[in-house]
């Protein structure tokens, strides 16, 4: 048979790539948008657009095995009598019993109490297995409020008042019925099976005079104990910040766009919120602005993977970073081990992200018991706790490289840009130069 | 009876009383005097003592009650019995915004007006209202009841899942996917049980008509996106 198709003279438009014209012909077959797990995927400026500068001529560093660098760091140490105190800079975020199975929390609780850092329930409330194995236990007080309730206030080592989130910043929560398990159910005060909502705004506050309120309300049901959190998905992390030290938080919690889900609408995902990179400086200078840096205590997170990222969000001022993708990832999501398992239900190791559906063979993200029994929580926490320690310890060879004897005393100063984006969103000079953008005029 | 009066003693000194209240004694009992619309007053008790407040009370009075009954001879300001678990909260005169937000069990009594958003996101509480309630009340309420003896406000139950509704006087409009349904025996049963609780039997349960979900909205269908 001849033809007169030549595949050389096909070309592919860039405004309408295969993606596109697939995800155009799946909305108009579909009628609905596209939700799924995991933060953005779409190229941004990052971590990696930074470098470190190491110790030379005018600095020395210290010794990898002999001198110390310390990684502890104490959260709350405002107005709370009982700050919290990790061993590690990482904490595990936000991740709902429900989203997750109650193996997974297990696993995170263990993973993280081995290495002497915290972990965070989510929307849907407190398990016992959940607190049981988390040493250190944030808690965390949402629009929903599913599962909030006193005893496990009381019970709690913090609590976090989330207003918005990296990936969805502005947006609620959806938990498809296919998740809504018995216990997800009872646990929410919902039908069993039904499509969950949660609010995108809280329901007994509005803006931060409110909430400066709603805190000193928190505050004293807890008898002032608790370290109290604000967390914000970024966007204008500047204003936020100032506005969560004015309502009186002890921590904030700014969470960057690349910052994961459980399930939102891609569109969501991908266009709203600032990247982790300019939001980490735009709360420091927020901090310093009010005078409050290092008495109010930061955490970053959106997007950290590795030590460097760790070392890289310290030295532009945070007080220690959260994990919640990287975690699941350690733990044994999108293990190649499970390709086959993936590739039946269209996805493929490395590539899964629909957390919302509850078909995940790691039995991560799933309320199907019999996929959940495929997650064995004790080794799931030891691989979370080895992950957590090569964080550490990588972010210590970058301070130790720097001669700082405390990953906090990692700085600005210790690092260079790469590209003219990443040198105007953090701040630091392009590398090469003393050239700011945005700064003396130019 | 320990008094206290908010004119010269802290808030924190009445709340960490309560707090140290035994979570059984039966016989525990606060009176609090100048509460002058202070915030967060008797919050977070876990105890069935009754607590007396002479006067106006701010944000969040009886936040995350357990047990205790409290009552508050005035007006309430927003989020009166936020999460409340079990007891009783009784106001003498209206609440402001957001009473028995989220409120997962107890009785909460509004003896006149209730504001905006009475009984957002309810996960079990009784509330009974004594005159009107506004705009946007049981939003998104997942279960418990609601008795308002007078009005309600614009898109009443909007969002509902499970919760009942009764009204005895107008609604301005129903929210998104709240309909009226059939009153029942058993409904009529509760309504007076309810009304009888909070000592409003001048109303009778046959005036009320109910309120509840069409269910519509429980899986999502992109015909209700809009």
């Amino acid at each position: 048979m001849s033809s007169n198709r030549n595949d050389d003279w096909l070309r592919d438009s860039h405004t309408f790539s295969k993606p596109v014209i697939a995800e155009i012909q799946r909305a108009a077959r579909e009628g609905i948008y596209d939700i799924r797990g995991f933060g953005a995927k779409r190229h941004i400026p990052t971590f990696d657009d930074l470098v470190f500068l190491g110790a030379s001529m005018s600095r020395y560093p210290l010794e990898g095995y002999r001198e110390t660098c310390d990684t502890s760091v104490t959260l709350g140490t405002r107005f709370a009598k009982k700050p919290i105190e990790l061993k590690i800079p990482v904490t595990i975020a936000g991740m709902s019993f429900g989203a997750l199975s109650a193996q997974a929390k297990e696993a995170l609780g263990r993973g993280a109490s081995e290495v002497g850092t915290s972990t965070t329930t989510g929307d849907g409330g407190m398990t016992p297995e959940e607190r049981g194995h988390s040493d250190m236990l944030v808690y965390q007080l949402l629009p929903s409020r599913y599962g909030m309730n006193p005893d496990d206030l009381r019970k709690a080592d913090a609590i976090e008042i989330v207003v918005g989130q990296g990936a969805k910043p502005g947006g609620g929560g959806m938990l498809l019925g296919q998740k809504i398990s018995a216990r997800v159910a009872k646990m929410r005060h919902l039908p069993e099976g039904i499509d969950q909502r949660s609010a995108c705004r809280h329901p007994d506050w509005t803006g931060p005079d409110d909430l400066e309120i709603k805190i000193q309300e928190l505050r004293e049901i807890t008898d002032w104990e608790k370290p109290i959190y604000i967390k914000v998905g970024a966007s204008r992390v500047y204003f936020d910040t100032m506005l969560a030290v004015k309502a009186g938080a002890d921590v904030v919690v700014v969470d960057g766009m690349q910052g994961g889900t459980a399930a939102t609408q891609e569109v969501f995902i991908e266009n709203v919120g600032i990247p982790t990179l300019p939001a980490v400086r735009m709360a420091v200078a927020a901090l310093k602005e009010a005078g409050m840096h290092r008495k109010v205590q930061l955490i970053v997170s959106g997007g950290i993977r590795t030590g460097a990222d760790v070392a890289k969000a310290l030295a532009l001022g945070a007080d220690a970073v959260s994990i919640g993708s990287a975690a699941m990832i350690a733990m044994g999501d999108n293990s190649p081990e499970l390709d086959d398992e993936y590739r039946k239900i269209g996805s493929a190791s490395g590539y899964y992200d629909d957390w919302h559906a509850g078909r995940d063979p790691s039995g991560i993200s799933t309320q199907d018991p019999e996929l959940a029994k495929n997650l064995d929580p004790r080794i799931a926490g030891r691989r979370l706790a080895n992950y957590l320690r090569v964080l550490t310890l990588e972010a210590q060879t970058i301070a130790r490289a720097c001669g700082k004897s405390h990953v906090h005393n990692l700085e600005p100063e210790d690092m260079v840009a790469l590209t003219v984006e990443a040198a105007a969103m953090s701040g630091l000079p392009l590398a090469g130069t003393d050239w700011v953008p945005g700064r003396n005029g130019y | 009876m320990k008094e206290f009066n908010l004119d010269q003693e802290e808030i924190r000194g009445l709340n960490q009383h309560l707090h140290d209240m035994p979570s059984t004694d039966p016989n525990g009992s606060v009176t609090v005097t100048n509460p002058a619309g202070k915030h967060a007053l008797a919050v977070g008790i876990d105890t069935p003592a009754e607590v007396t407040i002479e006067g106006h009370v701010g944000y969040y009075c009886a936040g995350m009650n357990q047990q205790a009954t409290v009552h508050i001879n005035g007006n309430a300001g927003p989020g009166l019995a936020e999460n409340m678990m079990s007891g009783k909260v009784i106001v003498s005169g209206n609440a402001s915004q957001y009473c028995g937000a989220t409120a997962h069990g107890g009785l909460l009594v509004i003896r006149g007006d209730a504001s905006s958003r009475c009984g957002i996101s309810m996960k079990g509480v009784d509330i009974v209202v004594g005159g009107n309630v506004g705009h946007m009340s049981a939003f998104m309420a997942q279960t418990g009841r609601l008795v308002v003896c007078g009005d309600a406000g614009a898109a009443l139950g909007d969002s509902i899942y499970e919760a009942r509704l009764y009204v005895r006087g107008s609604v301005a409009n129903l929210g998104a996917d709240c309909i009226e349904k059939e009153m029942g025996e058993e409904h009529l049963q509760e309504v007076t049980e309810l009304l009888e609780a909070a000592g409003m039997t001048d109303c009778k349960a046959s005036d009320f008509r109910r309120y509840g979900s069409a269910r519509q909205l429980y899986h999502f269908n992109i015909d209700n996106a809009y």
